[in-house]
């Protein structure tokens, strides 16, 4: 079965589409990469497949769920890191951890648990009292990343997870991607940097709200006969006349 | 309903780790009560009078007591003749003189009238008019409780008689106004800003992918504001009552119902003003500007309504601070039960009607 599946879903804000037919689907424990220009679409698509924006017309099965129907019972099976920084600075390793664990509506035992565990893995158990503010960025997203898988979601959507994050970092991240999948959850990662599309099993360009290539990045560079994955976004993202890149 | 006290627990410790925020909640109110029951106030205690009293008899005698029993005067001397007083005015001590006429009781009694005349040092004219309006206050007063009717002491006129607040204590019209302005920062502007705040760190997209409903997350971040606008608006009250006797003459309960929708008034507010702002200096600027500057110059705290110019007046009636400050005073000035405002009590529960559902909506607008 997969993870993620969608049959021409489509959203229409006005006369704006900004989904258009997309239809997808994603593997269990695929590394799914979204790729596309601000405005492409990207993020509308994401937030149909969270739950947070009903499509006009189309479905959207997610993790077993109709989300335009169930949209809430999607937001348990879900975990969702937002590109921008999403842990509280003023508050302990721990205490981000537990009160997302609440959030989600895990008891006591259940996040004691499993943030003892995740921080044995990373390596941040001598830190579980230190205020976010007086970590290195490269730890707080890894914490951001771990905060939004202690539900265990079987899916996990990542919004430019790596923006503003030096090259080792981002290496570092990625491992951590790696090893999230290889335990069965399903990764649907946005982002701008061409090269990490290489770490993703398969790829997706949106140009203007429809889907204009799909496939792993070896699949497609033979395809668009290209030999980095930056000349082939460029060649599918031009012919619209809006792409920037960020 | 354990997520939502989670929730609230973690926003609790927003608040108890920013000494700012800290300051903000309780250092300020405290720090303004003081300042407007001490020192920014128009009153005059033990002002340094002098007293020319040729007649020497039980009536003025009594007169002389009340004067001084009052506070605010304090005897720095006796006037011994009348050609003295300049000199006493040009050593500065002396404020007021107050001189009877030779005869005083003897010329009351039998002719119904007896001059007693009242010299003050205008160089500072307002202290000059609040010591001359005390008088006349005390000595009215004692000739209404001790003279037979129809009898009059010359040259003081019939003075207004002040009402709830007879000797125009400054702190009894500032505690109603101080309660509005800070229950008002503290829920609209401090919650809008802690909405705000989660925006701008993108924690609100991922409290939004969750599983708590949106009322859900925006009602545990109102909670504490609520509970701690409530303790700060007692405070308030019990520090006018306990260290400034400022009374509540009027019913304790119906206050703190009216105190409570104020609340919710003003948090409907910050929500709606967190909905249309981006960030928290989006959040503050609309807070302080759009809401808490014309809240204290215009809801009738600083200054009267009723001289205020026709357009002043129509904005002013568009602030919620402007109905809560009248059912404050009602209630605890004036003893009023609830038929006296009943009308502003209906256009506060209106205001948070209105700017709930408006936040409902753009709420949803955002989520479409």
């Amino acid at each position: 079965m997969s993870a993620i599946s969608s049959q021409s879903l489509t959203r229409k804000f006005g006369d704006f589409t900004a989904v258009d037919n997309l239809t997808l689907e994603v593997a269990k424990g695929e590394i799914f990469g979204f790729l596309g220009a601000n405005g492409s679409g990207k993020t509308t698509a994401i937030r149909m497949f969270c739950g947070l924006l009903a499509p006009t017309s189309g479905s959207a099965i997610v993790a077993g769920i109709d989300v335009a129907k169930q949209p809430d019972a999607v937001k348990t099976r879900i975990g969702y890191m937002s590109q921008r920084f999403s842990l509280y600075e003023d508050l302990t390793v721990k205490e981000n951890l537990a009160f997302y664990g609440g959030v989600y509506g895990l008891n006591r035992k259940e996040i004691k648990d499993r943030s003892n565990e995740l921080l044995d893995r990373l390596g941040f158990k001598a830190q579980e009292n230190t205020l976010i503010q007086s970590l290195p960025l490269g730890w707080r997203q890894k914490l951001a990343f771990s905060a939004a898988l202690l539900h265990r979601p079987e899916i996990v959507f990542l919004d430019e997870p790596t923006g503003g994050v030096d090259p080792i970092t981002r290496r570092q991240f990625w491992e951590l991607i790696y090893e999230t999948a290889a335990t069965g959850v399903t990764v649907l990662v946005t982002t701008h940097y061409m090269d990490e599309a290489e770490y993703c099993t398969r790829v997706s360009i949106m140009v203007n709200g429809r889907m204009e290539a799909l496939g792993s990045s070896r699949e497609l560079k033979q395809q668009y006969g290209v030999d980095n994955m930056d000349a082939l976004f460029f060649q599918i993202a031009r012919p619209g006349g809006t792409f920037t890149h960020a | 309903m354990k997520r939502y006290w989670g929730f609230v627990a973690k926003e609790f410790m927003h608040i108890l780790r920013d000494s700012r925020t800290m300051l903000v909640l309780f250092g300020m109110p405290l720090a303004q009560i003081m300042l407007f029951g001490y020192a920014v106030t128009n009153e005059v205690r033990e002002a340094g009078i002098a007293i020319y009293d040729p007649a020497q008899d039980d009536i003025t005698h009594e007169i002389t007591h009340e004067l001084l029993a009052s506070g605010y005067f304090r005897l720095e001397q006796m006037v011994a003749q009348p050609e003295d007083m300049e000199a006493i005015f040009r050593k500065g001590k002396v404020k007021e003189i107050i001189s009877y006429e030779s005869g005083f009781a003897e010329k009351l009694l039998k002719n119904g009238t007896a001059q007693l005349q009242v010299v003050t040092d205008a160089s500072d004219p307002n202290t000059g008019t609040t010591l001359r309006n005390y008088t006349f206050g005390i000595v009215g007063q004692y000739q209404r409780a001790h003279l037979p009717a129809g009898t009059k002491i010359g040259g003081i006129q019939p003075v207004v008689q002040m009402r709830y607040n007879p000797q125009l204590k400054g702190v009894f019209t500032f505690v109603p106004g101080l309660i509005t302005i800070i229950l008002m920062l503290i829920s609209a502007m401090m919650t809008s800003i802690s909405i705000a705040r989660e925006k701008e760190n993108g924690t609100m997209e991922v409290l939004l992918t969750s599983p708590m409903a949106p009322a859900q997350i925006i009602l545990s971040k109102v909670t504490p504001y609520l509970l701690l606008a409530l303790i700060d608006g007692f405070g308030i009250l019990a520090l006018g009552k306990w260290v400034f006797h400022v009374p509540i003459l009027g019913n304790f309960y119906l206050l703190s119902a009216e105190l409570g929708l104020f609340v919710l008034t003003s948090l409907s507010l910050g929500v709606l003003i967190s909905t249309v702002s981006p960030n928290q200096q989006v959040a503050l600027m609309l807070s302080l500007a759009g809401l808490m500057l014309p809240s204290i110059l215009l809801s009738g705290f600083l200054f009267p309504i009723e001289n205020m110019p026709v357009a002043l007046q129509v904005i002013s009636n568009a602030l919620p601070a402007r109905w809560f400050i009248v059912i404050v005073k009602n209630i605890m000035l004036k003893g009023l039960g609830f038929a006296s405002i009943w009308k502003e009590t209906l256009f506060l529960a209106g205001f948070a009607v209105f700017f709930i559902g408006v936040s409902i909506r753009r709420f949803n607008i955002r989520l479409e």
